[in-house]
């Protein structure tokens, strides 16, 4: 059981919380107190908007430990429009194909349910595409 | 002393003038047609569906992400910053944990914890509107500018039971808070309750049970009408002051025929009534349909609203749309738009989907 990396996450996997540096004005995911663009002290937070774009994608058909009821699924590289890559599972696909390049917006959604039955239910973020 | 002219009346209004600032919904994307199931249990016959086709949750979906969504959908609308909300209230009876709040996980995702009143509220299907009027006393006693009332549910159906044919997802969420600052204004509430063992479930059980045709006469059509003509009677109007009606709504005829009796037209409650292409969004049912009507509606437009929970009650609400509501309506997805958006599965994937295949 992982309750305690659940708890710290849940802003950043609820809504998409990062940090934006005071220095260079970077927007980083996930958030790290330090700006990987200019080496500055960054912990101011930030909430992308959850629009982007699908980079790259792939199916999962053997999902690892903990998503095997999922499967098949897909995974995705998304640009965030802030400018970070984040790796998200794909939802509400529906009929429609996945194109790179695809326009996606977050979703908050069930990831898993930390040991089975009786264990917490993580949520956190995912893509779909885009309503209008 | 000052005091409240309302006291008088068996209407609940509140001392400071409330509506409703912000509304949204969200519908999953799956469709089961009502043929379908018709077709693995009883034999093809489709004579007598209930519905045409019911919404169904993807296998990551559940109360909490369907409230979630129609929250940032009712923020959109309202225009205010989530941390202004005093609480967060989550009407359901499929809350995904039996203990641990939904609200508490629905606050921290749109961002309004930690100062914040959270709870859940159970009254079979009005457990939203009752959500609604105890933000409504919230907002209107002065201890709270805004408060969050959700109605959300993943309802459950037994296999080949009559309730699989619209046991469905789906919910709204409103943001109550000044009169003057509302896209709809809420003239006044009013609740009739009574103890009527209708529909219910036991705790630990997947199913419910329901009381066959007892869930008509003595239950659903009691409750509404009689909620219904008492606002009507004491609010002096008669149907045709309403632009729009909308009325909880477990299936296509039990509105229909409750809109008649009350004195509604079939043009009064068609915005309204989703049951037949989203199936019985229980908790979600009246309040999602509010939120097409609302959707659509214009400046002036009346709306006489009246839920109803099984146990059993009805919730009734007389509500005045405002000039505000024409520059929220865009703001976010329409409920005809989550209604489009639309996959239509087998029953074999809807099985899947609602967990009815054991894997261990």
């Amino acid at each position: 059981m992982e309750v305690p990396r659940h708890w710290r996450l849940k802003k950043q996997r609820y809504a998409l919380v990062g940090e934006v540096c005071p220095h260079c004005d970077s927007k980083i995911f996930p958030p790290r107190d330090v700006c990987p663009y200019c080496g500055g002290e960054a912990k101011t937070q930030f909430a992308f908007s959850g629009r982007g774009q699908v980079y790259s994608f792939t199916k999962m058909t053997s999902a690892p430990t903990g998503f095997e009821q999922a499967a098949p699924y897909t995974m995705a590289l998304v640009q965030l429009e802030e400018g970070p890559v984040v790796t998200a599972q794909l939802t509400d696909i529906g009929d429609q194909s996945i194109e790179i390049g695809m326009p996606v917006e977050m979703v908050t959604r069930k990831l898993r349910t930390d040991e089975a039955e009786r264990g917490m239910i993580v949520y956190g973020y995912k893509f779909r595409p885009v309503m209008g | 002393m000052e005091t409240n002219p309302a006291l008088n009346s068996i209407l609940l209004k509140s001392k400071l003038p409330v509506g409703i600032i912000g509304y949204g919904v969200y519908i999953p994307r799956y469709r089961l047609p009502a043929v379908e199931v018709a077709r693995i249990w009883k034999d093809g016959d489709t004579s007598g569906l209930p519905i045409k086709e019911k919404a169904v949750p993807g296998l990551d979906e559940d109360t909490i992400s369907i409230s979630i969504e129609a929250s940032r959908n009712a923020l959109k609308r309202a225009l205010i910053d989530p941390t202004d909300l005093r609480a967060v209230w989550v009407g359901s009876e499929s809350h995904p944990y039996a203990v641990k709040p939904s609200s508490t996980i629905v606050a921290e995702a749109i961002g309004c914890s930690p100062h914040v009143q959270a709870g859940d509220w159970e009254f079979a299907c009005k457990a939203g509107t009752e959500a609604m009027v105890a933000a409504m006393g919230l907002v209107g006693s002065g201890m709270a500018r805004y408060a969050l009332a959700i109605g959300a549910d993943t309802a459950q159906g037994r296999p080949g039971d009559a309730l699989e044919y619209t046991a469905a997802a789906g919910g709204a969420a409103y943001i109550l808070g000044p009169g003057e600052e509302s896209l709809a204004v809420i003239n006044a509430t009013f609740s009739y309750v009574t103890d009527t063992p209708d529909f219910w479930r036991r705790p630990k059980q997947s199913y419910p049970e329901h009381g066959q045709r007892f869930t008509g006469d003595p239950a659903y059509f009691k409750h509404i009408t009689e909620a219904g003509s008492h606002m009507m009677k004491e609010m002096g109007t008669q149907p045709s002051d309403y632009q729009y009606a909308i009325f909880h709504q477990p299936n296509t005829k039990f509105p229909q025929r409750v809109a008649a009796q009350l004195g509604f037209s079939k043009e009064q409650i068609k915005t309204g009534l989703l049951c037949p292409v989203i199936g019985n969004t229980y908790a979600g049912a009246a309040v999602v349909g509010l939120t097409a009507v609302l959707d659509e509606a214009k400046p002036g437009d009346r709306i006489l609203m009246v839920s109803f929970g099984s146990g059993a009650g009805s919730d009734a609400m007389d509500i005045t749309v405002t000039d505000k509501i024409l520059e929220r309506q865009g703001n976010a997805t329409k409920t005809t738009d989550y209604i489009a958006r639309r996959t239509e599965i087998d029953y074999a994937t809807y099985s899947r989907l609602r967990g009815k295949l054991a894997l261990t």
